[in-house]
């Protein structure tokens, strides 16, 4: 289901992915999502915008990777996972992950270990836009 | 013919996105390495780097993964997606 992993640079709708996850399933009974969103401040900076460059492919695959381990370690019933590349405003969504199972604490688990490993594996790279200039930003907490 | 992609703060540093290596016959990630820091000073100090990850075809790699003609090779500054 290509569709519900993707990397894109158009804004995309909360609404919409979960409504897509929930599509799969009628067994469906919890959903848990994680928003990342573009913050004002970085290491004590003020921060005026963003810029994600990812490595086209590599990074596709590394999330369909995370859904597939995902749906085979966590007793989920589905998972979606959207990441933004490109100019992101501050406030702006950034990447969105929907974990679904049929009671809460397993998508609880599961969408926290996806934007883990989202975080450790996935060749996306942040640059904020400060007072000093472009910062590439090397590690994320 | 080898391509080597060279993304976020490295592709600042070595002031180009991609540089093609034509080699003889096969060649280890670590050997690669070399002939990138002879051909980007700029680079040296960050490509022996522990936090620098490499991938060979798109699937990570370490210093002796072997690398042949039409492979494309990736150098992968930590991740700061999210």
């Amino acid at each position: 289901m290509p569709e519900l992993v993707r990397i894109q640079q158009e804004d995309f709708s909360i609404d919409d992915e979960v409504k897509k996850v929930m599509a799969v399933s009628k067994g469906i009974g919890g959903v848990t999502i994680f928003l990342g969103a573009g913050r004002d401040f970085s290491k004590g900076e003020s921060i005026t915008g963003l810029d994600f460059e990812h490595y086209p492919g590599m990074a596709e695959k590394k999330l369909a990777d995370i859904r597939e381990r995902a749906l085979r370690n966590f007793n989920i019933i589905e998972m979606g996972i959207v990441h933004r590349v490109g100019k992101i405003d501050i406030g702006e969504n950034i990447v969105l992950i929907v974990a679904a199972s049929a009671h809460r604490n397993d998508a609880f688990m599961a969408c926290e270990w996806a934007i883990t490993e989202l975080k450790r594996t996935t060749p996306i790279w942040k640059r904020e836009t400060t007072g000093k200039g472009d910062v590439w930003v090397s590690e994320t907490p | 013919m080898v391509t080597v992609r060279f993304f976020a703060m490295l592709k600042g540093l070595a002031k180009t996105e991609v540089k093609e290596y034509e080699i003889s016959g096969p060649i280890t990630v670590g050997e690669l390495k070399e002939l990138i820091k002879k051909d980007f000073p700029a680079l040296a100090g960050l490509i022996d780097s522990r936090s620098l990850l490499v991938s060979v075809n798109q699937e990570f790699a370490s210093r002796t993964t072997p690398v042949k003609d039409g492979d494309e090779v990736g150098f992968l500054p930590p991740f700061s997606g999210g």
